[in-house]
C-alpha cells in the first residue's frame, strides 16, 4: 500500500498550497468586504447600450 | 477616474456554446443507446446476430457515453460559462485569443479522438480516465493552455477583488491537473497500449482518489463557480450570503480531496484507508449543503421570477439536485448503506441525479441565458424552453426512481438466504431479469431528457437566427464591449508583487508536483509490487493476451473482480478477495457495477466449452442473459506481435518474468492455446463446427485461458492448506 504515501502526500501538498493561497488572500484584503463584491458583479459594464434593457441601474 | 476601453471575447463563448449543445446531444444519445442495450441486447447487431459488431458493443460504448457527457458536454459547458464570466468578473478580455482558440480546438480534437479510439477498444479501463496515453498527453497540454489563459487573465484583471466564482475555477484548474497526471501514469507499450504503473490495490486506490475528485473538481467545483455567477446574474440580485460562499469554497476544497476511498469500502483496501474516506465523506455534507442553501436562498423574495423565467426554473431544479446528490453521497459512504448500494443501480441513479439535474440543468439554464446575451435578443420560444424544463424534470424522475428501485431490489435478492443456508437466487441471472422492467423505464426517462435537450438545440439555433437578423453579424461575433479601467484601489508595487506571488506559487507548486513526484512514484511502486501471497504467480503469455482482450472489450464495465467479505458473496462467488491476489494486475479490474456476476473466482467454475459457447451467444448457455455477443472473438486471429514488448514493460514495473520467460513466450503461448483447443474438442459440436478452423490462433482462446486462470492461484493455496 505504498501508493497511499503518494495519494496522501499529493493531497497534503495540494491542501498546503490552497492554505497558503487562503492566508495570502485573507492578508491581501480579499475578504475584508464580504458584501460589495456580491452586488458589484450584478452591474454590467458593456458600453453597447443601443438595445439594452435588462440593467435598470438601480442607484443605491 | 480615467477609463480604459477594451473588448470582451464573445466569439470564444459562442464557440463553446455550440460545442456544448452538439456534444450534449451526442453524449446523451450514446447514453440512451447503451440504456436500450439493457433491454434489447441485440439492438446494434446490424450485420446479423452471428456477426456482432465489435465497436458497437456495450463494453466499448459505455466509456464513450461517460467520457462524452463528462468531458465533452459538461467540459465544454464549464468552459462556456467560465470564459463568459471570467472576463466580466475580472473586467478584462481573456489573456490570449490564440490560447483561447488552441484551448477550444484542442479540446474538440481530444473529444473526437476519444470518440474514435474508445469504440476501437483502445482503453486503459480506468473509469473516466479510459483514454490511452497519447490522448492523455494532449489533455494535459490543452489543460495547461487553459491554465495559462486563466492565470494570464487574472494577471491583467482590472478588478482587484477575485469574485468567489473565479476561486472555484482556480481550484478546478489546479486540482484536476494534479489528479489527472497521477492517475494516468502509465508505461506505453505501443502507440495505443499502455500499462498503469500501479497494480491491484494500489491502482484501485489511485483510480478512485482520481475518480471521486473528477466528480468533485470537474463536475462540482466549476459548476458551483457557474452557480455563483449565473444565479445572481439571472435573478438580478446578490447571492444570499457572500461570506457563506467564501466559507463554502474553502471548506469544500479542503475536505473533498480525502473522500475517494468511499468507492472501495469492503474491498481489499486496508480498513483504516476506508474509514478515512468515510469520515471525510460524511463531513462533506456541511460545505455542500451550505452551498446548496446559499444558491437557493439567493432567490429569496424572487420566487415570482422563477415562475416566469425558465432559466431560473432550471437553476432551482439543478441546485435541488445538487442538494439531493450531496446528501446521498455521504449516506452511501456509511459502510452499512454502502454494503447495499455498491455494485448496484443505486449508484447509477445517484450519479445521474448529479449529472442530469445538477450538471445538465445548470448548463441548460446557462445556455438559454447566454443565447439571449450573445445574440442580444429574447429567447426564440420561452414556451419551448418551458417544455424542455418539464420534459427534463420528468426525465430525471423516470430515470432515477426506477433505478433506485432496481438497486434496492437487486441488492436484497443477492443477499436472500433459504432456511437451509443456501442462496434463494443462486443463479445471478434471476436477479437481473427481475429488474428488466426498471431498465425499460430508465430508457424512457433518458429519452424524455434527451428530447428536452434537443428542444434546447432547436431553440438556441432559432434564437441565433433572429439575433443575427437584428444586428450586424460581425459585431455580434465579437461584440465591442467597453468598460472603464478602474485601476485597483490598492494601487502601487506592493499589490502588484502580491498578485505576482500568488501566481508564482501556483506555477511552482504545479511544476514541483509534476516534476518531482513523477520521478518518485515508480521508485516507490516497483519495490512494492512484490508477491505477498506465495502461490500468486504472474499471468502466462496467453493469459496476459487474454487479459488485454478483456480490457479491450471493457468487460469490467459490467463485471467486478472483487468479492467482498460477506457471507452472501462468499456463498455465491467463493473465497473473498485478498489484496495480495492482485499484485500482477496492471491495471486493476475491480469494476464498479455488477450488471453481470463477479468474475474474480470464475476460473475453473465452468469448462472451456461453456465459455466458448457463452461468448458466441450468451443466450445459449444462459437463457435471458442481457450480455452482448462476442462473436468476433471466434473469428479474429490473436495478434501477439507485441507480446515480448508487453512482458518487458511489465518486468520494468516489477513483474518477475525471467529472460527465458520472455524469449520463450511465443512458444509457451501456442502450447497453452493448443491445450485449450484440445479441451474444446471434447465437445463434438465444437469439432463439427470449428474443428478445421485453426481455433488455437483465435482471440477467444486467449480470453478463455485468462478467465480460467482468474482467482485460481489462491484456490490451490487454500486447498493444500486444508489438506
Amino acid at each position: 500500500m505504498e501508493v497511499i504515501y503518494i495519494t496522501i502526500g499529493v493531497s497534503v501538498i495540494v491542501a498546503i498550497f490552497f492554505f497558503i493561497v487562503f492566508i495570502m488572500s485573507v492578508k491581501s484584503g480579499q475578504y475584508d468586504d464580504t458584501y460589495t463584491p456580491s452586488v458589484r458583479m450584478l452591474f454590467d459594464d458593456e458600453l453597447v447600450t443601443s438595445q439594452k434593457k435588462e440593467t435598470n441601474n438601480k442607484s443605491k | 477616474m480615467e477609463k480604459e476601453q477594451f473588448y470582451y471575447d464573445n466569439k470564444i463563448v459562442k464557440m463553446f456554446l455550440w460545442a456544448t449543445i452538439l456534444w450534449g446531444v451526442v453524449g446523451m444519445t450514446v447514453g440512451l443507446i447503451v440504456a436500450l442495450l439493457f433491454v434489447f441486447p441485440g439492438l446494434l447487431e446490424f450485420a446479423g446476430s452471428e456477426n456482432a459488431i465489435s465497436w458497437l458493443s456495450f463494453g466499448r460504448l459505455r466509456p464513450l457515453h461517460t467520457n462524452a457527457v463528462i468531458f465533452a458536454f459538461v467540459g465544454n459547458g464549464i468552459f462556456l460559462g467560465a470564459y463568459y464570466s471570467t472576463q466580466r468578473l475580472l473586467k478584462a478580455r481573456m489573456f490570449s485569443d490564440v490560447l483561447s482558440r488552441i484551448h477550444f480546438w484542442g479540446w474538440q480534437a481530444i473529444i473526437v479522438s476519444a470518440a474514435i479510439t474508445l469504440p476501437l477498444g483502445f482503453t486503459s479501463t480506468k473509469e473516466y480516465a479510459e483514454l490511452e496515453w497519447p490522448i492523455d498527453l494532449a489533455v494535459v497540454f490543452v489543460w495547461v493552455i487553459f491554465g495559462i489563459n486563466l492565470i494570464g487573465t487574472l494577471l491583467k484583471r482590472r478588478q482587484r477583488h477575485i469574485y468567489v466564482a473565479i476561486w472555484f475555477y482556480i481550484a478546478t484548474l489546479v486540482t484536476i491537473a494534479v489528479l489527472y497526471i497521477f492517475n494516468n501514469l502509465e508505461l506505453p507499450v505501443t502507440g495505443f497500449k499502455s500499462y498503469s504503473v500501479y497494480s491491484g490495490v494500489q491502482d484501485a486506490l489511485v483510480q478512485w482518489w482520481y475518480g471521486h475528485n473528477a466528480v468533485a473538481f470537474f463536475l462540482t467545483t466549476p459548476i458551483l463557480g457557474l452557480m455563483y455567477y449565473f444565479v445572481p446574474k439571472v435573478a438580478n440580485r446578490p447571492v444570499y450570503s457572500y461570506r457563506l460562499s467564501i466559507v463554502h469554497f474553502w471548506s469544500l476544497i479542503f475536505i473533498y480531496i480525502w473522500a475517494g476511498p468511499h468507492h472501495l469500502l469492503y474491498t481489499a483496501l486496508p480498513e483504516w484507508a476506508q474509514n478515512l474516506g468515510t469520515v471525510f465523506s460524511v463531513m462533506l455534507i456541511f460545505p455542500s449543503w451550505g452551498g446548496m442553501i446559499n444558491g437557493l436562498l439567493t432567490l429569496r423574495g424572487a420566487w415570482d421570477k422563477v415562475r416566469e423565467n425558465p432559466v431560473l426554473k432550471f437553476f432551482v431544479v439543478a441546485i435541488t439536485g445538487y442538494g439531493m446528490a450531496t446528501f446521498e453521497g455521504p449516506m452511501l459512504s456509511f459502510k452499512n448503506l454502502n454494503a447495499i448500494g455498491h455494485y448496484t443501480d443505486w449508484i447509477v441513479a445517484h450519479v445521474h441525479i448529479g449529472a442530469l439535474a445538477w450538471n445538465g440543468f445548470m448548463i441548460s439554464g446557462i445556455v438559454y441565458w447566454l443565447a439571449t446575451k450573445l445574440w442580444k435578443t429574447e429567447l426564440w420560444s420561452k414556451k419551448l424552453a418551458n417544455t424542455h424544463f418539464w420534459l427534463g424534470t420528468l426525465g430525471i424522475l423516470f430515470y432515477a426512481i426506477p433505478l433506485y428501485v432496481a438497486g434496492f431490489t437487486q441488492a436484497f435478492l443477492w443477499k436472500q438466504f433459504n432456511p437451509d443456508g443456501t442462496l434463494v437466487y443462486g443463479n445471478f441471472l434471476e436477479t437481473v431479469t427481475q429488474i428488466l422492467p426498471m431498465y425499460a423505464m430508465r430508457a424512457i426517462g433518458g429519452s424524455l431528457y434527451l428530447t428536452g435537450f434537443v428542444l434546447l438545440a432547436i431553440n438556441v439555433i432559432k434564437t441565433s437566427k433572429i439575433g443575427s437578423a437584428v444586428e450586424d453579424e460581425l459585431a455580434e461575433a465579437a461584440p465591442l464591449k467597453k468598460i472603464g479601467s478602474q485601476r485597483f484601489a490598492g494601487e502601487g508595487i506592493h499589490t502588484w508583487l502580491e498578485r505576482r506571488t500568488i501566481l508564482f506559487t501556483i506555477l511552482t507548486t504545479v511544476a514541483i508536483l509534476i516534476g518531482g513526484l513523477v520521478e518518485i512514484v515508480p521508485l516507490i511502486l516497483v519495490k512494492s509490487n512484490v508477491t505477498t501471497i506465495e502461490s500468486v504467480k504472474p499471468y502466462s503469455p496467453l493469459e496476459l493476451e487474454g487479459r488485454d482482450i478483456y480490457i479491450r472489450e471493457g468487460c469490467n464495465n459490467c463485471h467486478s473482480q472483487m468479492i467482498r467479505p460477506f457471507r452472501s458473496e462468499v456463498e455465491r462467488y467463493g473465497e473473498y478477495s485478498k489484496a495480495g491476489e492482485y499484485v500482477y494486475d496492471f491495471p486493476f479490474l475491480w469494476g464498479s457495477r455488477r450488471t453481470g456476476p463477479d468474475l474474480h473466482r470464475v476460473g475453473g467454475k465452468y469448462n472451456d466449452n461453456w465459455h466458448f459457447n457463452h461468448m458466441f451467444d450468451p443466450r445459449s448457455t444462459s437463457p435471458g442473459s442481457i450480455m452482448p455477443r462476442y462473436s468476433w472473438l471466434l473469428k479474429n486471429d490473436l495478434n501477439a506481435s507485441d507480446l515480448e514488448k508487453k512482458m518487458t514493460a511489465l518486468v520494468s514495473l516489477g513483474v518477475p518474468y525471467s529472460d527465458e520467460d520472455i524469449s520463450g513466450a511465443k512458444a509457451k503461448l501456442l502450447a497453452q492455446a493448443n491445450n485449450v483447443v484440445t479441451n474444446l474438442k471434447q465437445d463434438p459440436e465444437f469439432v463439427k463446427n470449428y474443428g478445421e478452423n485453426n481455433m488455437q490462433n483465435k482471440e477467444i482462446v486467449a480470453l478463455i485461458a485468462y478467465l480460467q486462470r482468474l482467482g485460481t492461484d489462491i484456490k490451490a493455496n487454500t486447498n493444500t492448506a486444508l489438506k
